[in-house]
């Protein structure tokens, strides 16, 4: 399975990394104190961080976990991309996004300070430090093991050559220098993987070859002929699909708890937003990512689906076999493989070692401002009366973390790799604050009433549900008490999504009751005066009318919503 | 600050240039365009991308006299 890279496909790495670099290089000047390295200056256009905002959430694992996806679902894995991603982009921009970059808040947990308390920040701020640099970890071992068995470099060098990479831009440009390359990135994903879409659309005679190609494999797999090209047809019956949910399960697991936990209050997200130079410009940037966004299954679910066709034609010579075992992660290696000569297939593998760095930078440039502002400033360092002296001296705390953040980074990549069921699980269960902290967030923007002990209650509730259900649930056939029934197995579900679904259903609607339970009988802390800005009904509408109205947030926010109807109905 | 076009219109550039006269070389190597069904991918890929990186160039160009 090994694929043979040339001369020519080394230039355009190295070609690559010498722009990334470069741009590191050029920001380095600008870099002159805390806020310009850690939130970009607030100073970038609405079409640059729109592309980032998405690009970010391209990392490695996600075009490999997706069109591995694609090839095990179909076109079911589109749901990741439409519904568990559109409505929650667009209500982030029309509803959340003025309290978070009007607050002034430079991070999320800096937000939920504001509007509740410290001991919420912390427990979020703590939380999100964690799982960030932990997924970092598992995402750089993950990348560096294929690069091991696919182009045979050493695993130690490319772990380390790519994290130190990562680190030189982001410790030179901070933020910006992210955000910067993330929208060079996003290009070259999209430029590098376009001719396998092209090829491979080619091969199986375009979209309804390959509709007639996947009839057969979805008869066999006992599910209707259209099964795999269709997808919402399907999902009335938990049995009908091979994802093994019913609408309602996609609907409100995936298309509210999940898609809005991650989209709307993950602060690696909503930090490419606050980056931006304006009001307007933070609310366009999440409707301005979903217009690619929601095109990007053509390029990375389509070519999986389209593999799955391949890997059932054994004369197609394609195959993703591993030791007698299908092995998903590797479907986008072995197309670029199987499609591209010398030369574009330089561009092919710089685009996955791209999306891998982006995730990367991403996470470190999170990390480092949560550090810096909600663990190192509010606990270790507070601020002085010397503002000047302050920014530099965070500038410098920043860019230490950066260093560190990568660091830990590479000791969770090896730990990963150690004890990688461990690491699974860590993650698993981190990943598990986002759902409890929409709740929170939500009630905190839209119910003036909600108190600090109500969120503190709710956050930690929602997370401690979560636990438990996981504790109590497992997905058919797991083997390890890594994927849950840690406690004691009461329900197994048909499949691991399905249980991922209902842990954030249940996660989120405990902690919506415990806030809104325990605000009811506390105090609140904070005046009226204190929330304006950070709460709906506490702060001045919002007014467009002086803009022309082509140009307007709720005219963006309608095309984006137009075409996800159309695609929805078009791929129903 | 610098304009993020000018690096992306810049790498894309140097790209194009690389991969078409890559895929003008490699023309008559049918072995190779054996994988993409005899299209050459270089040539076509190299094209789209000088396009694209001196459009993006392009745009940077007509920014300027505004400021």
């Amino acid at each position: 399975m090994e694929v043979q890279l040339h001369l020519i496909d080394y230039i355009i790495m190295v070609i690559y990394f010498v722009f990334v670099l470069g741009i590191g290089w050029f920001l380095r000047k600008y870099m002159k104190d805390a806020k310009q390295f850690l939130e970009a200056g607030r100073s970038l256009p609405a079409w640059v961080t729109g592309l980032a905002f998405i690009s970010t959430n391209l990392g490695a694992l996600e075009v490999m976990g997706m069109t591995g996806s694609g090839a095990k679902y179909g076109m079911l894995t589109t749901h990741f991309y439409w519904i568990g991603a559109i409505p929650a982009m667009v209500f982030l921009a029309i509803f959340m996004m003025r309290f978070y970059y009007g607050s002034k808040a430079r991070s999320v947990p800096e937000f939920l300070k504001l509007r509740f308390d410290e001991k919420t920040r912390a427990l979020n701020a703590i939380l999100f430090a964690v799982m960030t640099i932990m997924a970092s970890g598992i995402s750089m071992y993950a990348l560096a093991l294929l690069m091991e068995k696919v182009l045979g470099w050493n695993f130690n060098v490319s772990l380390w050559l790519s994290a130190a990479i990562v680190l030189a831009y982001t410790y030179l440009g901070g933020l910006s220098s992210a955000i910067y390359n993330e929208v060079l990135q996003f290009f070259i994903i999209l430029i590098g993987l376009l001719p396998i879409v092209i090829l491979a659309l080619m091969e199986v005679g375009g979209w309804s070859g390959l509709k007639e190609g996947l009839a057969p494999i979805a008869t066999q797999k006992g599910f209707a002929p259209d099964t795999l090209t269709t997808t919402w047809k399907y999902t009335s019956d938990a049995n009908a699909n091979p994802m093994g949910v019913k609408w309602y399960g996609i609907f409100a697991g995936l298309g509210f708890v999940l898609s809005f936990g991650y989209w709307c209050t993950n602060f690696l997200i909503v930090q490419r937003a606050m980056a931006a130079e304006s009001t307007i410009a933070a609310r366009k940037t999440p409707l301005i990512g979903a217009i690619p966004k929601m095109f990007i299954p053509f390029l990375i679910i389509v070519p999986g689906i389209i593999a799955l066709v391949l890997i059932n034609n054994p004369g197609s010579g394609f195959s993703i076999m591993e030791n007698g075992k299908p092995n998903y992660d590797l479907t986008i290696i072995m197309l670029l493989k199987h499609y591209l000569p010398a030369g574009v297939l330089g561009v092919g593998i710089t685009a996955l070692l791209a999306s891998f760095m982006s995730g990367m930078a991403g996470n470190v440039s999170a990390f480092n401002t949560v550090w810096t502002y909600d663990i190192y400033q509010s606990y270790i360092r507070p601020s002085t009366n010397d503002a000047a002296g302050d920014a530099r001296h965070y500038l410098r705390v920043g860019r230490l973390a950066t260093i560190f953040g990568v660091l830990v980074s590479i000791a969770a990549a090896y730990l990963a790799g150690l004890f990688g069921n461990i690491m699974d699980f860590l993650q698993t269960i981190f990943s598990m604050i986002n759902a409890p902290l929409f709740a929170v967030i939500f009630l905190g923007m839209f119910w003036k009433r909600s108190t600090a002990n109500g969120a503190f209650a709710g956050l930690l509730g929602g997370f401690l549900v979560a636990l438990t259900h996981h504790g109590l649930t497992a997905p058919a056939g797991a083997t390890t008490l890594v994927k849950g029934g840690w406690l004691s197995l009461i329900h197994t579900y048909p499949v691991e999504m399905a249980q991922n679904f209902w842990t954030a259903i249940y996660a989120c609607s405990a902690s919506t009751l415990l806030t809104v339970s325990i605000s009811l009988v506390t105090r609140r802390t904070k005046t009226d005066e204190e929330l304006k800005g950070l709460v709906y009904s506490l702060t001045p509408k919002i007014s467009e009318k002086n803009i022309p109205w082509l140009k307007r947030t709720n005219t963006l926010a309608l095309l984006v919503l137009i075409i996800f109807v159309i695609l929805s109905i078009l791929f129903w | 600050m610098l304009d993020i076009k000018i690096p992306i219109g810049l790498m894309f550039f140097v790209f194009g240039v690389i991969l078409t006269i890559y895929g003008f070389i490699s023309r008559n190597d049918a072995e190779m365009y054996q994988k993409s069904f005899s299209h050459n991918v270089n040539l076509w890929m190299g094209g789209l991308m000088l396009v694209f990186g001196a459009v993006m160039l392009l745009l940077v160009k007509r920014r300027k006299p505004k400021t």
